[in-house]
């Protein structure tokens, strides 16, 4: 049955990405006839002319009308926002109290528009756009792109925090008796205390950031081949038993990551360690380290990696993995869930684990930024009522349903978020082989707590159910990687250039035989070519 | 009928292009060099120049793509000479034909061809990770091929055929018509096609990545400076590639000339 839900899922973005192509096509057709006649015929080109003075004229009017008017400029991910256009047999009918149904007609950003207008009687424009990658974000914002509502990574928000380019949220977004405060009373306790805790130049990300979607790393592995045991462990990335086997995430932060677990496993894995109260701090501590001597030994460890893997990918490495190619893929747990979802369509069981020594969780978060806000109450007021408005637990659900990746809001009040996961993963009534499992921890902070706990098939331990809602045992491994100061920063990513770079010192004698070789046939076929004319008059 | 009257001098047509000259080569250009000799603060340097030559990854990363695209252009002089040569010379009746199938290839998105060569060599290779630079020497003919055969073709098309009748009739052998006539006609065509694939092969990393060769190469390697946001380290690598490639026009240049030369020799 959650197969089918899936493959509906599947086969709805497909449509999606088909109606893009009509709209691409139909876009570009019209580009091509409309300079064509205007060029031609000096009657259209008028006819035009006139056409767009109109419209011009009608903006204004609409501006005038209208002084109230907010424009809000978001930039989220590709592909990262429910938008909305679902079949309605697609409708979601959860078991929570209320028994709600669930259905994204409209797109959120529209949805969104009404609900301001309705509850503050505001008029508020969107204007949307998206990124591909942290940097592209951070460049655009460099190059001047002003927006006011940005949803980068922790580590790209912990930058802008730390360059002083972001507008703290304000006190009335914390206040829990606000029934529109869907953020604060929704987000789940687990969330809000890494969002407390952790702090750049002193000051908590909380006073910047709202969470938007999270995730541990972890390996997404073929269980017919690799055993979860060795799946558990970094080191399998870069063992010589699966050469040309595994794929490594091409950037540096994740890549440096995993060296480091693997570098540190004895010490991560030491029976004292293990058991010591302050186990999560001393794991962070040990995965953030930055000294010569360290990354210079995560150097080697990362060049024996890149010998070893199949491919560095972003983005391949779910194809590949889907298809056979590799047999073990680094992952993180969104993607790891899709990668999942994929191969389940062609009834190929993959599965994934969260390495024994420690994981990295990352972050998705709302930002607003001080040069787009720019001191616009009412604007804020706009942008920080979209942070909740995406925090309802109504659309909470439509987004995950949506994007595929795990919310940071645990619904608060609410158990629609909790039905939600029980209809993803529970099992059918008449399934034979069911474990409990239990998510406690995320959704109450109580990992013991009866009421939050899910009836699910057995294979879903080491499969989606994990991948989206970690045990409790994986949260107390998983620790924030720090955005590093500049000099730390500059030492790292001059390493993983090192790593890429073309090793001469790594060519044996034989390779240089090999290069010389083919230089001095080279060297032979120009000289004999410049010399012809003597060559053939002797003979 | 208006337009009839409006005439344009030679100055003022050259007016457009000057201006896309202006802002969208030498502008950037300038911008290049002053970060590339600049630190982040903006102050005068030379260490981004010197970081790259006293990296023995770098120098290992300028090697390598020198040695791509040296063995790419090889490659696709050695396959594209003698297709060009039977095209054109052999007087086959479908040659249009054959030279369209080399050709269309091109008219398909490249991403896309990649996507498949992947597959094939995959099936082929078993394993794709095994033979990285067997591999990114295979798509990069593949991919440059068409940019070989077209200038061979028509050079060789062009070829006056009454001087290779000539060289016949004063008692030169076919294969001595081919090294002493042929080949010196040709070599404008043979520079072209060299320019035309060797500096790409140097610089296009999406092929690389694509077909999963981990090593950098020079556009890769400038594309990860830029990733981080070290735009000085990235300019200057982006200026020393510029020199690299100038000296190599250089020297084709002057062997083009010296042929210009010779076949005033022959004739």
């Amino acid at each position: 049955m959650r197969t089918e839900k899936k493959t509906e899922k599947l086969f709805r973005l497909r449509n999606q990405e088909l109606r893009l192509a009509k709209a691409v096509i139909a876009g570009a057709l019209a580009l091509l006839i409309i300079p064509v006649p205007a060029a031609f015929s000096g009657n259209t080109a008028l006819t035009v002319s006139v056409a767009s003075g109109e419209e011009s004229g009608q903006a204004e009017n609409g501006g005038k009308s209208s002084k109230e008017k907010v424009t809000l400029r978001i930039a989220n991910w590709e592909e990262y926002i429910d938008e909305g256009d679902w079949d309605e047999e697609e409708a979601i009918e959860l078991e929570d109290e209320e028994n709600t149904v669930i259905l994204g007609e409209n797109s959120m950003v529209e949805d969104f528009e009404e609900w301001y207008r309705e509850t503050y009687g505001i008029e508020v424009d969107v204007e949307y756009s998206t990124f591909g990658t942290n940097e592209d974000l951070y460049n655009q914002l460099t190059l001047g792109n002003d927006f006011d509502l940005v949803c980068p990574s922790e580590y790209m928000f912990m930058k802008l925090i730390a360059e002083d380019r972001l507008q703290p949220l304000s006190e009335e977004f914390f206040d829990e008796e606000t029934e529109e405060n869907y953020y604060i009373r929704g987000v789940s306790d687990y969330i809000r205390n890494i969002f407390d805790t952790n702090t750049i130049n002193g000051e908590p990300w909380s006073r910047y950031a709202a969470g938007y979607m999270w995730g541990t790393t972890g390996i997404v592995y073929n269980p017919e081949e690799i055993t979860k045991e060795e799946a558990s462990h970094w080191a399998i990335l870069a063992d010589p038993k699966y050469r040309g086997q595994v794929t490594i995430k091409d950037n540096v932060r994740d890549s440096y990551f995993a060296a480091l677990g693997i570098l540190n496993e004895d010490e991560l894995l030491d029976p004292e360690f293990l058991r010591s109260p302050d186990r999560l701090e001393r794991i962070a501590e040990v995965m953030n380290r930055t000294d010569e001597k360290t990354v210079a030994a995560a150097e080697d460890i990362l060049k024996q990696m890149k010998e070893n893997a199949y491919s560095f990918e972003s983005d391949s490495g779910k194809a590949d993995m889907v298809t056979g190619k590799v047999l073990a893929n680094y992952q993180w747990s969104g993607d790891a869930v899709y990668t999942l979802d994929q191969a389940e369509i062609d009834d190929y069981y993959l599965a994934y684990a969260v390495p024994e020594e420690c994981t990295n969780v990352w972050f998705d978060g709302w930002v607003m930024l001080k040069d787009g806000i720019d001191g616009d109450a009412a604007k804020q007021q706009a942008a920080e009522a979209f942070i909740n408005f995406m925090s309802r637990p109504d659309n909470v659900v439509r987004n995950m349903y949506y994007i595929g990746y795990t919310s940071v809001i645990a619904g608060g009040d609410s158990d629609i978020i909790y039905a939600y996961a029980d209809w993803c993963y529970g099992a059918e009534e008449d399934a034979e082989d069911t474990f409990e499992y239990p998510v406690g921890f995320f959704f109450s902070g109580d990992n013991s707590d009866p009421d939050y706990v899910i009836t699910a098939e057995s294979d879903q331990a080491d499969r989606q159910l994990f991948a989206q809602y970690p045990p409790q045992d994986v949260l107390e491994r998983a620790v924030v990687m720090q955005y590093f100061d500049k000099e730390n920063n500059q030492r790292i990513n001059q390493m993983w250039v090192n790593v890429r770079c073309f090793d001469l010192t790594s060519l044996s004698w034989q390779d240089w035989a090999k290069i010389g070789a083919g230089v001095v046939v080279l060297l032979a076929a120009v000289l004999i070519f410049l010399k012809r004319d003597d060559i053939f008059r002797k003979r | 009928m208006k337009m009839k009257n409006i005439r344009f001098s030679r100055k003022q047509l050259c007016i457009p292009y000057a201006l896309f000259l202006f802002c969208f080569v030498i502008l950037p250009l300038a911008v290049i060099v002053y970060y590339a000799f600049t630190d982040g603060s903006g102050r005068f340097t030379l260490a981004n120049l010197l970081s790259f030559f006293s990296n023995g990854n770098t120098i290992g990363t300028l090697c390598y793509s020198l040695v791509i695209a040296a063995v790419v252009t090889l490659v696709c002089l050695l396959i594209a000479y003698p297709v060009a040569y039977v095209l054109a010379r052999s007087g086959l009746k479908r040659a249009p034909v054959i030279l369209m199938l080399f050709i269309m290839p091109m008219w398909i998105n490249f991403t896309l061809r990649l996507t498949a060569l992947k597959e094939i060599l995959t099936v082929l290779e078993g394993n794709l990770s095994l033979h990285p630079f067997l591999n990114t020497v295979i798509a990069m003919t593949y991919d440059f091929l068409p940019f070989m055969i077209l200038p061979l073709y028509t050079t060789l098309l062009q070829l006056d055929e009454s001087l290779l009748e000539a060289a016949s009739d004063l008692g030169a052998g076919p294969a001595a018509v081919f090294f002493r006539v042929t080949l010196p006609l040709s070599m404008p065509g043979v520079i072209s096609g060299v320019t035309m694939t060797f500096l790409p092969a140097m610089t296009n990393y999406v092929i690389l990545d694509m077909i999963y060769n981990s090593t950098y190469i020079m556009g890769s390697l400038i594309g990860s400076y830029f990733n981080i946001y070290d735009w000085n380290n990235g300019s200057m690598i982006s200026l020393i590639l510029f020199g690299v490639i100038c000296i190599i026009t250089l020297i084709t240049g002057k062997g083009d000339r010296n042929n210009a030369e010779n076949r005033g020799a022959i004739l």
